[in-house]
């Protein structure tokens, strides 16, 4: 059963990954694509800790981990460049 | 003297707990580690931290948190049901201000965490003197009572953390 | 109890997903910038959220080992949402807002991403009123 329940997550997520694709290519204004791409980082940690519950290894967690850290200093890096030009002042 | 050795007793603990988190098994040898590391890290970046926030009553935490998870789940619902259920044009997104009547920035800023994190807010943005919150609402028919229900529900609560 | 087990973690998964799901239709299907960054923050919380403690309740059930590395990125993911939405908030205000559209501040200053950066955030830094009395050791 759980298998099942992990595949029908793994086509939510990656179709929301999709969604994601589309709005960066597709969005009235850059931070509307800042928005994206933080929601990307966000499924694409999902996806992350789905593969290492199907494969039965612990070894993703650390990827995942650092997908969020990284992903969280790259939106925030991205919000200060357009607001004042500039990332570290 | 303990005061000079930890400068911040709360980050202290935190780092501790964080880096037993991460090491993921419970040894002495970690624990040791995290203990060094929790004494270096708050005295190093203490200049950048010039006054420790005072917690009035800490044990009000544990309720104040399970009332944010509580909302956190609700909101989740709420704002799902109107993504998925109400067209674009009945949507009513209006701005809320909110005066805060708060005063240190730990309790301005949890404050903040948590009008984004519950139904259908997003803070935006705060005044220049920091007496008020710039809020964005998904959905309000009625702006005036997610002021209210902001100022009842939560800073009450942080009022008797904080202050 | 390993037949119940199985089921919790497939409720689990399926919510989480819809959830996630649900976050990026909002980021598709919703009229404007503001109102987009409602869904991703929150719905995607409690999908990665949901996603999180099925593989905990998993390690630990199945594998018989307790893993804590969920909780700290579930406990990260909660964290950081709420200071991501609102830089993304500023950055829109800042780029395309106009303060004519907000409603006042109903104090004397105006919002600070509109201010002059020379008195931007000044009293804000530094505490309002100093602290009362300094914390005792014990």
């Amino acid at each position: 059963m759980i298998h099942y329940a992990l595949i029908f997550a793994f086509g939510c997520f990656g179709l929301g990954l999709l969604f994601n694709l589309y709005r960066i290519f597709v969005a009235p204004g850059v931070v509307d694509r800042v928005l994206a791409l933080d929601t990307m980082v966000i499924n694409i940690i999902a996806l992350l800790v789905l593969y290492g519950i199907s494969t039965h290894s612990g070894v993703y967690f650390e990827a995942a981990l650092l997908f969020a850290m990284t992903g969280f200093v790259s939106t925030v890096a991205y919000c200060k460049f357009i607001l004042r030009g500039d990332i570290i002042e | 003297m303990l005061r000079k050795l930890f400068p911040h007793p709360y980050l202290t603990l935190l780092l501790v707990i964080t880096w037993m988190l991460l090491v993921n098994q419970l040894k002495l040898g970690s624990l040791v580690l995290a203990v060094i590391l929790g004494t270096i890290i708050p005295l190093i970046t203490a200049p950048y931290w010039p006054d420790r926030p005072i917690l009035r009553n800490p044990m009000a935490i544990i309720g104040y948190v399970l009332i944010v998870l509580y909302d956190i789940v609700k909101s989740n619902f709420i704002v799902a049901g109107v993504v998925l259920l109400k067209p674009n044009s009945q949507l009513k997104p209006a701005w809320v201000t909110v005066p805060i009547d708060l005063r240190t920035p730990e309790a301005i800023t949890v404050l903040a965490g948590t009008i984004t994190m519950t139904p259908g807010t997003v803070t935006a943005d705060m005044s220049g003197d920091g007496r008020s919150l710039l809020i964005h609402c998904l959905h309000a028919p009625d702006p005036d009572a997610v002021r209210d229900e902001i100022k009842s529900r939560y800073e009450a609560r942080l009022m008797r953390i904080f202050e | 109890m390993e037949f119940l087990a199985e089921i919790v973690i497939s409720v689990l998964l399926v919510a989480a997903g819809i959830f996630g799901l649900v976050g990026s239709i909002g980021l598709i299907k919703l009229p404007d910038t503001m109102t987009r960054l409602h869904a991703p923050t929150k719905a995607t919380t409690l999908g990665v959220g949901g996603v999180l403690i099925a593989s905990m309740l998993y390690f630990w059930i199945f594998k018989a080992t307790l893993s804590w590395h969920e909780l700290l990125i579930t406990m990260f993911l909660l964290l950081t949402a709420p200071i991501t939405a609102n830089f993304i908030a500023k950055a829109h205000l800042h780029r395309f807002g106009k303060e004519s559209d907000l409603p006042d501040t109903k104090t004397d200053r105006g919002w600070a991403t509109f201010e002059d950066e020379a008195k931007e955030m000044q009293p804000v830094m530094t505490r309002v009123t100093p602290p009362a009395q300094a914390p005792s050791d014990h």
